[in-house]
């Protein structure tokens, strides 16, 4: 039984500074030809512990050992020569070069090979496991689905035997997905063992052969994928009973807020991002977008916000619940759009990059759309400390104080601290991208909470979401965008996870069919 | 396996830190500081065989005087130059803060110079205020010309600002040779002389406060640093400053005007830089040459990021440096040595204090001993 065990992990102990203990006295194994599901909430260690292993973070205390050996990962490097390799969430490719240069980066001098000799030995990966990668094709104009491929092939050209996957199928569609995991069983069946670090309880059910389970840097187990249900793993999860239905309450008066009109937007390289959109949005309504992502989703949002310039013809409408009056969004700038009188909150898809400033504290970050408010040249940071404070309070933001860069929080709470200033505003359309991505279940049935509150309130909310069973059990309507054009709106609650896939990958109108074998 | 290779663990391993009290990186700085004098001591008692005591005793001499006779008069000379030094950097705060490069403080010092002495030359019979308000004004004008340019290429066409505000410093340059030239006196010299010398004349220079011909320098700088403080700290511009600085997408979603913002700035930022030539030219040369600004638009930057963008500590810094340097020339006079050896000790010093925020932000874990780790 002992030499079925490949890595061996031992009392692993890691704090960052003395107030964080990002993992406290694991112990675990992986054994060979398996996969294990890493399971956790937020912020339960699960990154940190794979971090160790493969060498970007030593442990302060705890051993690991490789093959019955005692080791000390010091760097990526040992890992790999150790046989273990990590795929992490942000792919660590080099845009402006092939599959085959990338693969070859990095590669001990002794050991380099030249360019052809690597592309037959990522043709033999390929084939040998069912991986579609074209060794010639520039990284920038893969499809995310395409780079992570390629991630796994580096990989496993480099020599792992475990391979360690963060997250993977975050950025992935339904059916990428499945291919997804339709290799990793063929890798497992070559003896490989694959630790896969996900949220998502339905995928673990269906890929892996036993899942561990973290808790706020806890070991807290290990059982047999076949004996686990949600229900059973969510308990140790969460370490509670937590209630898995998303309420949907139906509210009867619903207004018209926003009218999107033939909106076509070009992407900052010029391509058609976003092609003769039109469709409304209701107050009392949680409106979903579904698409692959990069399916114009970004655009759509930034158009409304004012960040985004349309194509002539575009129109959005906003009917103003006070006045009653009618205005026209489009050419109009973050500053004038508010100034109009529109009540717009919006929760940007890139937290740190986009919807706080990272370096700043609470206080700093409540005031970011409002710090111009009243004629003084100084700012005014008194309300803004306020409202940090009852944000912090209410949405039970775990900081050291609300001075603290946000950017040192972890993801979940730097989630709650920018829906918190969004919702503060008291916003008459609230617009959240992933709002939910990477937070544990505890948060993300907060966030969907507050939008259910906002939307009680009478807000307009349109919620752009990749995990098609929260779009189903959240929205009233779903818009699925397809390649840049609006392929359908549906109802939440007859449609079904099948159509919506459906619509997201093909095309209802015959005249377009764009397969540049991308989605294939 | 090659688990062979990986059985030892590091020697060392670096860990960034959480927070470190304030109290506790004051004194890593000033153990820092300690610890660069014994060093710099060690080097120059082996190179010199000069007493290392000795050597610290000139170089505070150097920038306080060693006798009762002079120490109000060199002490009073190391403040000007501090205070010149401070304002340069307090100009390129915002500029920093918001991340634009600004290495031109060295042009935008020379135009806001070569402004003010072609006031003191051509409008010497103004009445003193308005002559002294067409020097101010002129001064920022010509500084933030010069921050202007650059910053507009910048917002319009997102050109590199770190050549382009280096480029226009030899522009400076040429047009300080070519005034330089212009307004030689005596002719031949190829000088400007000090421009409207003589006990009846003296316009357009600073007047004396409290018997001290360079208070008024301190006054303005201090006045400057104080508002410079206040205005990154606390005002709306301030903050547009510090968010631009960290993100300029966040900027565009909170609604700020990022191009606006980089021009306003690079204004500030030049023009407070073009008065710190005003006040070298009208508080302390009271002439231009080439050599007016001496590489202090440079020193400037090290002291700006040194202190974090804060003005108050800036005054340390910039005292520190300016202090270190005249002692450097006062050893290369004393002990009869080249002044590359007091710059050596200024370097060594230098290297330790910015070496002792790697132990500020990160701490050390030796590898435990082989029996602990079994």
């Amino acid at each position: 039984m002992e030499n079925n065990i490949a890595v061996s992990m031992k009392h692993i102990t890691k704090a960052f500074g003395t107030k964080v203990v990002a993992n406290k006295d694991v112990s675990m194994d992986i054994r060979k030809g398996e996969i294990l599901a890493l399971l956790g909430e937020n912020g339960s260690g699960k990154t940190t512990l794979m971090n160790m292993l493969s060498g970007i973070y030593h442990q302060d205390s705890g051993q690991i050992f490789v093959g019955g050996q005692e080791v000390h990962i010091t760097s990526p490097k040992d890992a790999y020569d150790l046989g273990i390799g990590m795929i992490h969430q942000h792919f660590k490719l080099v845009d402006v070069l092939t599959a085959t240069e990338n693969v070859a980066l990095g590669m001990d001098k002794k050991k380099a090979k030249n360019n052809r000799v690597i592309a037959k030995a990522i043709e033999d990966i390929c084939s040998k496991y069912g991986f579609d990668v074209d060794p010639k094709k520039k990284v920038y104009n893969m499809t995310v689905s395409q780079k992570q491929t390629l991630e796994i092939v580096k990989t496993l050209y480099r020599g792992a035997n475990i391979l360690i996957l963060d997250e993977p199928t975050a950025v992935l569609t339904p059916q990428e997905t499945d291919k997804l995991f339709a290799v990793l069983r063929n890798m497992k069946a070559d003896g490989k063992s694959i630790i896969i670090i996900t949220h998502k309880l339905h995928e673990v059910l269906a890929i892996s052969d036993r899942v561990s389970i973290l808790r706020k840097g806890e070991y807290i187990g290990t059982v047999q994928t076949s004996e686990a249900t949600v229900q059973s793993l969510t308990e140790m999860m969460v370490g509670q009973k937590v209630e898995l239905d998303i309420e949907r309450p139906e509210i009867e008066d619903k207004q018209l807020r926003l009218s999107v009109e033939h909106l076509t937007c070009l992407d900052k390289y010029g391509v058609t991002a976003l092609d003769d959109v039109s469709f409304d949005a209701y107050g009392g309504e949680i409106l979903g977008i579904a698409g692959i992502s990069g399916s114009g989703q970004k655009q759509l949002l930034e158009s409304i916000a004012g960040l985004q310039e349309a194509q002539p013809g575009s129109s959005i409408i906003y009917f103003n619940p006070e006045t009653g009056e009618k205005e026209q969004i489009i050419g109009k700038n973050v500053t004038q759009i508010k100034k109009m009188g529109v009540a717009l909150s919006f929760v940007p898809e890139d937290r740190l990059g986009m919807g706080l400033v990272g370096t700043m504290g609470m206080t700093d970050n409540m005031m970011l759309r409002s710090y111009k408010r009243g004629h003084s040249i100084f700012a005014d940071r008194k309300a803004p400390r306020d409202l940090a404070n009852k944000v912090k309070d209410e949405l039970e933001v775990m900081t050291p104080s609300i001075q603290t860069p946000v950017r040192r929080l972890s993801g979940g709470n730097v989630q709650k601290v920018l829906v918190g200033r969004e919702i503060a505003s008291e916003p008459t359309v609230l617009m959240a991208a992933y709002a939910v991505r990477g937070l544990d279940i505890n948060t993300s049935y907060t966030i969907y909470h507050l939008l259910n509150e906002e939307k009680k309130k009478g807000t307009a909310v349109i919620y752009v979401g990749e995990d098609l069973d929260v779009l189903l059990a959240l929205c009233d309507r779903i818009a699925v965008l397809c390649d840049g054009k609006l392929n359908g709106i549906v109802d939440g609650r007859t449609v079904t996870k099948e159509e919506v896939g459906e619509l997201m990958t093909h095309l209802k109108e015959t005249e377009v069919t764009a397969d540049d074998g991308s989605n294939a | 396996m090659t688990a062979a290779t990986h059985k030892r663990d590091q020697l060392v391993r670096m860990v960034r830190r959480e927070t470190m009290p304030l109290w506790k990186s004051v004194m890593v700085r000033l153990i820092a500081v300690v610890a660069s004098l014994l060093v710099a001591g060690v080097i120059i008692y082996l190179l010199t065989g000069a007493s290392p005591i000795k050597v610290y005793e000139s170089m505070l001499q150097g920038a306080f005087g060693n006798s009762a006779a002079n120490y109000a008069q060199k002490s009073w000379i190391t403040v000007r130059d501090t205070m010149m030094l401070l304002c340069i950097a307090v100009g390129l705060a915002p500029a920093f803060k918001m991340k634009f490069w600004n290495i031109g403080a060295e042009g935008q010092v020379l135009v806001g110079g070569i402004a003010t002495a072609a006031c003191m030359i051509y409008l010497k019979n103004l009445p003193p205020v308005l002559l002294f308000l067409c020097m101010v004004g002129a001064s920022l004008l010509a500084g933030a010309v010069w921050g202007l340019l650059p910053a507009v290429f910048k917002a319009k066409w997102d050109t590199n600002e770190t050549l382009f505000t280096l480029m226009m410093n030899y522009v400076a340059f040429q047009l300080t040779s070519f005034f330089v030239a212009k307004w030689e006196n005596p002719i031949g010299s190829n000088k400007v002389g000090i421009i409207n010398q003589g006990a009846q004349n003296q316009q357009g220079w600073f007047p004396s406060i409290f018997g001290q011909d360079y208070m008024l320098n301190v006054i303005l700088v201090m006045a400057l640093t104080v508002g410079m403080f206040f205005y990154l700290k606390y005002s709306k511009q301030g903050y547009e400053i510090a968010v631009i600085g960290d993100s300029q997408n966040t900027a565009r979603y909170a609604g700020i005007s990022v191009k606006k913002v980089i021009i306003r700035t690079m204004l500030i930022s030049g023009a407070i830089c073009g008065l710190a030539g005003f006040i070298t030219v009208s508080g302390s040369a009271h002439t231009i040459s080439t050599s007016t600004a001496g590489g202090k638009g440079f020193t400037a930057i090290i002291v700006a990021w040194l202190a974090k963008f804060n003005t108050f500590t800036m005054i340390l810094v910039a005292l520190l440096i300016t202090v270190l340097d005249k002692g450097a020339i006062q050893v290369a006079t004393q002990f009869n040595i080249s002044k590359d050896m007091s710059n050596m000790i200024t370097g060594i010093i230098l290297f330790f204090i910015i070496g002792s925020e790697f132990f500020i932000n990160y701490k050390l874990i030796m590898r435990k001993k082989e029996k602990e780790a079994a």
